[in-house]
């Protein structure tokens, strides 16, 4: 029972670490007004959800969190931000002032209808299930349902990508050609 | 037992209001495509959440087939953004008002 107890307030302590990392960063992105502090914090955000993963016994999903996000997609971010260099003609915030009022409020309301909705819908059935088996979010589990159940959207998934690196290079590449017959944009 | 499913929803909730806000808010394109990864995450942690409480793996697959998505979806903004830079156009999703028919 005490072992039982020191483990459930470790996973409390994770969890709370993990979840305002999570936030905090999540505001340091929004907020930040230098783009490469932004995609920092992201990182961060990133690993921070990877831990709440992992204590949603998500393994898998938790490493390819890991991996694609922090690893690849931040790289390119901060390929691209370094590359594109410091500039600072964009505005923090623009246009009018109704329009920061707009988007706070917009914002606000769609927190509260996520909470209410939850809260209406689902809170009867939100109780912690007690038990998931060890193959629970493991990659043999992942694989077989990718492989069985979900085959289509597996191999959709995989047009998508072809589909977006294919149009990545096209709108990285840059011929004099091109150029020519697109001369302002 | 450790914090319910309701816990990581309203984590979830924040995320996802957070990057909402930084979509609306920010001019920048690099840091609303961020925000937007934000809400993708928040959207990810719900699914996961519910996954662990129904015991059902779909939700995971789910999330994982959104982080596709996600992936795609940065390939081609941050080419868009590299192409903004490269002719010279201000990096402010205000002015990209051109891109009429």
């Amino acid at each position: 029972m005490l072992v039982a107890s020191a483990g459930n307030v470790l996973v409390w302590a994770a969890w709370m670490a993990a979840a305002f990392a999570c936030l905090g960063s999540g505001v340091a992105v929004v907020s930040f007004s230098n783009p490469f502090y932004s995609a920092l914090a992201l990182i961060g955000n990133l690993g921070s959800l990877a831990v709440l993963y992992l204590l949603l016994s998500a393994e898998f999903v938790a490493a390819a969190q890991v991996l694609v996000y922090a690893g690849a997609v931040m790289v390119m971010f901060l390929f691209v931000i370094a590359y594109i260099g410091p500039r600072s003609e964009s505005p923090w915030m623009g246009g009018p002032s109704w329009q920061a009022v707009g988007a706070v409020l917009a914002a606000g309301a769609l927190l509260i209808e996520i909470v209410v909705v939850i809260g209406l819908k689902a809170s009867g059935r939100l109780s912690h299930s007690e038990h998931v088996g060890a193959a629970f979010g493991s990659p043999a589990t992942i694989g077989r349902l990718f492989l069985t159940d979900h085959l289509l959207a597996f191999e959709i998934t995989s047009i998508v990508l072809l589909v977006a690196a294919v149009g990545g290079v096209i709108l990285g590449s840059h011929s004099r050609r091109s150029a020519d017959e697109v001369p302002s944009l | 037992m450790g914090p319910g499913v309701s816990w990581y929803l309203a984590v979830a909730g924040f995320l996802f209001a957070t990057g909402t806000l930084g979509v609306l808010l920010r001019r920048n394109p690099l840091i609303v495509l961020l925000s937007l990864e934000i809400m993708l995450n928040g959207a990810d942690l719900a699914l996961i959440g519910f996954a662990r409480n129904l015991r059902d793996g779909d939700g995971q697959i789910f999330a994982l087939a959104v982080m596709a998505v996600a992936a795609s979806e940065v390939v081609v903004g941050l080419g868009l953004v590299v192409a903004l830079n490269r002719k010279r156009i201000t990096l402010d999703v205000d002015r990209l008002n051109t891109l009429r028919g």
